[in-house]
């Protein structure tokens, strides 16, 4: 699945980003392949917004749509 | 140290000083901390090839230089280069990280550390870790970088005269051991450190003043970096799970459509409030009204008079309609000023509390259908207060695509302050219903021209990624410093082109020239527009600067609907001289003269289209 297709609260992990410029900057902000993230809001056809502790950062749709990612299962 | 900018040209440093350079990411508390270090004597440069200013002060018999707030030090973008380049040069790098950023902001701290320069951390915001119960194990986080490391609440004071303390025992940091040799084997071609860590980086402009190749390491080791920052922040932060509190919420809700619509809606009808209506009509009143045109003007003329009669050519240049020493400056400090304080009041307010990266990932969709993405609705707030400015800060939009059609959007259809200024006062008496046609003919001009330039320009635009940092109140202090190093920046600008625009006119009008061009313009004014024929004279003037144009319909008497169709025109008109000149200066002399030529084109013809329309109506 894509970061487009993620649902509000649901906790992710980032496998791919394919341009690599946006993948250094992803490593600058903690964001990067491997990281673990919670999707904090979703606007409708427009940005996702993912969370790490404080940080957050909002990602375009298109941007999304081109970034892997695969769901965490909550532990309990 | 010679990069592509040397800021031993740019500041003067005294002998025997040492440069004591301030970096950390955007929004942590860096001006409080350069304010509480320096004192009042405070200089501003303009970084040399570029817009960045910096700032510096002095520390005892040291220098203390602040930096743009950047995320890292990899040439992305000016501030990026602009804070390479004085910290390569530093002789200590005092480095102020947020306690509830650290995974983002220690990210810089060791790139920081790899240039090998001596550091001292300030560890800022502890008060609002400790309210979030986000607890930093200090001791182990100076044991992990290898730097001293103090605990600051800047805004409180507290903590900075350790800070100042420990200036004395800075020391380079630890740096990661694969890094350090490939730094070590890099050290008999490139003598510094830093120099070396940022060619293994792939930072061009340093590799090529070095004459050597880029490394081709950048992302391993961002990767690496990376990896010994969470590794870090493991270790040193313990976090309880807080509540998601007030401001979290708030955050989340500016960015939906709902209700981060009617929460836009709410921010720009209070700043309408302050720039249009208190602003506009009661400051000014008093400003201009009064303190210019009756006080300043009584004097100047009195005292103009008594050398210089008043119906002479250079009693007209200098004291007639648009005389230098009259029309210029009453118009200037009595109606501009006061109207680019409040935008620019009002703009430092929301830059420093975190709304507009919120504004922008609420308007990305809507950008996106224009070619643009959410980032670039900060040059375009930034164009209500001046085009010039707003012109210059499409350099952070990602493509070449983008930053024309921002340009082209600010240069056709967005109103400076000024220009916003002068139409609110001529459009209000008019009611409610012709500003509605006002505002959505200007609108719907702004779509039609971004959608049909991202339809015919090549290339694929960027995506919005951007970092949005917490709610916070803004600092008074730190919003009035903005506006005024703004406002000062404006009036320098400003000043002599109103002086050049009023001169011109006048003379215009002394050899008669304006008769000319009236007579010439009269087709467009009269025939097409259906205005009366000295409105070329607001054209015309409007080349200069469009709000003098906006001014110089103040004078002519106009119907409703003329006012209306004038207005619009103005509004779509030419961008002021160094608007136009920033425009060539930003963009290729191509696309420049299109979009100047576009401009006069989409003004008239939506002007005749509009005249025609109202006149169907009616």
């Amino acid at each position: 699945m894509t970061l487009a297709d993620v649902k509000q609260g649901q906790k992710i992990v980032i496998r791919h980003i394919a341009d690599p410029l946006v993948r250094v900057q992803a490593i600058r902000f903690g964001i990067a392949e491997g990281a673990e993230v919670t999707c904090s809001s979703v606007i409708a056809s427009g940005p996702i917004t993912v969370k790490k502790n404080m940080q957050e950062i909002a990602v375009g749709r298109g941007l999304a749509k081109k970034i892997r990612v695969s769901p965490v299962e909550d532990k309990i | 140290m010679q990069h592509c900018h040397d800021i031993n040209k740019a500041i003067a440093i005294p002998a025997g000083a040492r440069k004591i350079v301030l970096v950390g990411n955007p929004n942590v508390g860096k001006s409080v901390f350069f304010n509480a270090l320096t004192g009042l004597y405070v200089d501003v440069s303009n970084f040399p090839g570029t817009t960045v200013e910096i700032s510096y002060g002095p520390l005892g018999r040291d220098v203390v230089i602040d930096t743009p707030g950047v995320y890292g030090i990899s040439s992305f973008n000016d501030e990026e280069k602009v804070a390479r380049d004085v910290i390569l040069d530093a002789d200590i790098v005092l480095n102020i990280v947020d306690a509830c950023h650290l995974e983002r902001d220690l990210f810089l701290t060791l790139q920081v550390i790899d240039t090998g320069k001596p550091v001292v951390v300030a560890l800022n915001m502890m008060d609002e870790a400790k309210a979030r119960k986000r607890m930093v194990d200090v001791d182990l986080l100076s044991d992990l970088l290898g730097v001293p490391v103090i605990p600051t609440v800047a805004t409180r004071k507290s903590g900075i005269d350790q800070v100042k303390a420990a200036l004395d025992s800075a020391r380079p940091g630890i740096i990661d051991h694969e890094l350090a040799q490939h730094l070590a084997a890099l050290q008999n071609r490139v003598a510094k450190q830093g120099d070396a860590l940022l060619i293994l980086e792939d930072d061009p402009h340093v590799a090529e003043y070095h004459g050597v190749e880029p490394g081709g390491m950048r992302e391993e080791i961002y990767r690496r970096r990376r990896r010994r920052v969470d590794d870090i922040v493991r270790h040193a932060v313990k976090e309880e799970c807080a509540k998601v509190s007030f401001r979290e919420r708030l955050g989340q809700w500016m960015m939906r459509p709902f209700p981060g619509i009617p929460i836009l809606m709410a921010v720009l009808a209070a700043a309408y409030w302050l720039i249009g209506v208190f602003v506009a009509q009661t400051v000014v009143e008093i400003t201009e009204e009064v303190i210019m045109s009756q006080y300043y003007y009584n004097f100047i003329m009195r005292l103009v008079t008594r050398f210089i009669a008043a119906d002479s050519a250079l009693g007209a240049i200098l004291a007639g309609e648009f005389g230098l020493l009259t029309m210029t400056p009453i118009y200037l400090f009595g109606l501009l000023l006061p109207l680019v304080v409040g935008f620019y009041l009002f703009l430092s307010a929301m830059e420093d509390s975190g709304y507009l990266p919120r504004v922008a990932t609420l308007t990305d969709r809507a950008l996106t259908g224009i070619g643009l993405n959410g980032r670039a609705i900060i040059p375009i707030i930034l164009g209500f207060g001046c085009v010039t400015m707003a012109t210059i800060t499409t350099r952070l939009l990602g493509s070449r695509r983008e930053r024309v059609i921002a340009t082209a959007l600010l240069g056709i259809t967005i109103p400076c302050s000024a220009q916003l200024g002068v139409i609110a006062g001529l459009i209000s008496p008019l009611g409610p219903g012709y500003i509605v046609i006002y505002v959505v003919t200007i609108v719907a001009v702004f779509g039609l021209v971004g959608r049909g330039l991202h339809r015919v320009l090549p290339g694929e635009s960027t995506h919005l990624l951007i970092d949005l940092p917490p709610l916070r109140l803004p600092r008074l202090e730190n919003v009035l410093k903005k506006t005024f190093h703004r406002t000062w920046h404006f009036l320098s600008e400003a000043a002599p082109l109103f002086a050049l625009g009023a001169l011109l006119i006048t003379v215009l009008q002394l050899t008669g020239l304006l008769d000319v061009f009236q007579n010439i313009m009269a087709p467009v004014t009269t025939g097409l527009l259906r205005l009366p024929r000295e409105t070329a004279t607001a054209f015309i003037m409007g080349i200069m600067r469009r709000d003098f144009g906006a001014a110089g319909l103040y004078d002519i008497n106009l119907t409703p609907v003329q006012t209306l169709v004038a207005l619009v025109t103005i509004t779509l008109f030419v961008p002021c001289i160094a608007s136009v000149m920033i425009i060539f200066k930003e963009r290729t002399w191509k696309e420049s003269a299109a979009i100047w030529a576009g401009s006069f084109v989409t003004a008239f013809l939506t002007g005749g289209i509009l005249a025609w329309l109202m006149g169907w109506l009616a």
